[in-house]
């Protein structure tokens, strides 16, 4: 059991973005409404996105912006700062994930429109008449 | 204009031209056309020479900026990827003659934006089939997908609830694809596909190693509608505007099965994939097999023809998903020549669909009683693409079905050679019936189909190109297999 702790404590920003993974996959999967549906995978995107920006982090790291000159003159210790790369890929996925969510409201709308209500068994069950 | 960039520009052009359409569509329509199929053709010419470039000097890579490849992102053309990119943009350009029409029909007002948003998939999709970079890679599969999601929702009726079912399905697929790429990432320090397959035999196959593959496939099989993760693709495809059908039904899962190979062979390797799991490889070629039996079997009890070729779309993508795992070069040349043969013949079967569409109104069974004596031509063409599509011979469909199922039988697969023979009756049995449907059958009581006439000039030209394409290709498959796809296959298969 102390084993079983020490691991989830050790690695929790994984336990952390697994849980939120799976509430996302959840709405996704389990919500009759197309907009809980939408949040969902947008919970499901951002655990992503967490985990990649929480693997970037190092104990007492600094932020990585260097003096150029100092850097060129004394080299640099990584182990000093944090991991920038993984911050940066995920803006672009936050950009995909931000279209991604406008894409989809818009296509929502004019669901709505075409049969007044944003519920999935309401639609199918106009769609059946 | 030098021609070490010559890629670039085949890949720019299209996606600069996608805002002059916008911006000079919306002041005059005549603008749209000669943009479109302009951009379109430059890059079908460029791409060729690229190809006959690859033929001659072999494959290079290039680096965006100069920024050298760990740090910056990398393009890759080899013979596959030359290959991927003539095919792109030749059926772009015969889909886009034929969309041209039946948008102006369906969307009238709209088809700047329905342009706009055409040309940057096309960008995007040769984008895939250059990037040797994973993260790069998902960025565009999903600058390809939101273009798409957009493009679907332009049809009638129900076309933006299956576009919205298929942002959920394929945003779970892309963000699978990301889970993967990111195990990879902390597993290995580095995006670059040439660096991570360098990496990864050093640290060995752990879990997390085996995670990172199942997400990755995982991902790219809901992108690619492998069954049964297929649910998302026949009311996109059936619902969606023509035009849109035309360019995604052809190129979508086919760019998909793409990336699959290329992350099987860039990203992991033929060691770690077929020999220290050998399992693994059976199980997902047994997956294709009960994949291609069940898609054709739903196929059959379709009643509209669109819905049918969704349904064959499906089962078409288990053959090449199986041969890509048949784990011998025979299945593998089989799988990359299916890739392009199946691009070609479900381009015909739509472009004739949108032909017959664009006359009749309807794709229904029942509306097509009669169809060979009003549009002979038109359906001359269909039955080519049909015929390529059950594997006569000499139509292209029969040589890659042909090596699958040599594929199989060296492998000792033996449920995806039934499988196979299965799906090929099941399209019999399916075009057969569409053709009795249209070549006996009196529409007696129909009288308003008097004035059905042959589709226009500009739908039936890339039709007919199309259907002789196939032939050609078909009688061309000993060269074209010697000559790009053997030096595509991944060495030591």
């Amino acid at each position: 059991m102390d084993d079983l702790l020490a691991v989830i404590v050790a690695k929790y920003n994984y336990w952390i973005y697994v849980i939120l993974m799976m509430i996302g996959f959840y709405a996704m999967i389990g919500k009759r409404n197309l907009v809980k549906k939408l949040i969902g995978m947008n919970i499901f995107q951002t655990a992503i996105i967490l985990m990649f920006v929480s693997a970037g982090v190092k104990h007492g790291g600094k932020i990585p912006i260097l003096n150029k000159y100092e850097v060129l003159k004394n080299g640099i210790d990584a182990t000093q700062i944090v991991n920038p790369l993984p911050h940066v890929l995920m803006l672009t996925a936050i950009v995909v994930s931000v279209s991604i969510t406008g894409v989809a409201l818009a296509i929502l709308l004019r669901i709505y429109r075409e049969y007044g209500t944003l519920e999935e068994d309401e639609i199918l069950e106009k769609l059946g008449k | 204009m030098s021609t070490s960039n010559l890629h670039i520009y085949v890949m720019a052009v299209p996606l600069l031209t996608a805002f002059f359409v916008n911006l000079l569509g919306r002041t005059s329509k005549v603008w749209i056309a000669p943009l479109v199929v302009g951009s379109l053709a430059f890059s079908s010419v460029a791409s060729l020479v690229l190809m006959g470039r690859v033929m001659t000097s072999g494959g290079f890579s290039y680096t965006v900026g100069n920024w050298v490849p760990p740090y910056g992102i990398e393009l890759v053309v080899d013979h596959l990827s030359a290959l991927m990119l003539v095919l792109i943009s030749v059926v772009a350009l015969f889909a886009s003659v034929s969309a041209l029409k039946s948008v102006e029909q369906e969307l009238p007002g709209r088809e700047h934006l329905f342009f706009t948003l055409y040309l940057i998939l096309i960008a995007g999709l040769m984008g895939l089939v250059l990037t040797a970079d994973a993260f790069n890679l998902y960025v565009l599969l999903e600058i390809t997908s939101i273009t798409t999601y957009g493009l679907i929702a332009m049809g009638k009726g129900r076309a933006p609830l299956a576009s919205f079912n298929y942002i959920i399905m394929g945003s779970i697929g892309a963000c699978f694809y990301l889970l993967g790429v990111g195990y990879l990432y902390l597993m290995t320090g580095t995006l670059n596909m040439a660096e991570i397959s360098q990496t990864l035999p050093v640290i060995g196959g752990g879990a997390a190693v085996a995670t990172a593959l199942a997400f990755i496939l995982v991902g790219l099989w809901i992108k690619m509608a492998f069954f049964p993760l297929h649910g998302w693709l026949p009311n996109a495809y059936s619902l969606a505007p023509t035009g849109a059908a035309l360019i995604v039904a052809p190129l979508m899962t086919k760019v998909s099965i793409y990336l699959m190979v290329r992350v099987m062979f860039s990203v992991f390797s033929i060691d770690y994939l077929f020999l220290q799991n050998p399992l693994v490889d059976a199980v997902i070629v047994w997956g294709a097999a009960i994949a291609i039996v069940c898609a054709s079997a739903l196929a059959l009890a379709q009643k509209d023809l669109k819905r049918m070729l969704t349904y064959i779309i499906v089962a078409e993508v288990g053959y090449m998903v199986g041969g890509a795992w048949l784990a011998n070069s025979t299945g593998m040349t089989g799988a990359l020549l299916h890739i392009v043969n199946d691009a070609l013949m479900t381009l015909c079967l739509f472009l004739a669909a949108a032909a017959i569409l664009y006359r009749v109104g309807s794709l229904d069974f029942d509306k097509l009683q009669g169809i060979y004596r009003k549009m002979p031509i038109t359906m001359a063409a269909f039955t080519i693409g049909a015929f390529s599509m059950i594997g006569v011979p000499p139509t292209a469909g029969f040589f890659s079905k042909w090596y699958l199922i040599l594929g199989g039988i060296e492998g000792g697969h033996w449920e995806f050679v039934v499988a196979l023979l299965f799906s090929s009756l099941i399209n019999a049995v399916l075009f057969f019936r569409i053709i009795e449907i249209g070549y006996f059958h009196k529409d007696g009581e129909h009288h308003g189909h008097e004035t059905i006439t042959e589709a226009p000039l500009q739908m039936q030209a890339p039709l007919l190109i199309c259907a002789v394409a196939l032939i050609v290709i078909g009688l061309g498959s000993g060269p074209l297999v010697e000559k790009i796809i053997t030096l595509a296959i991944p060495v030591g298969l």
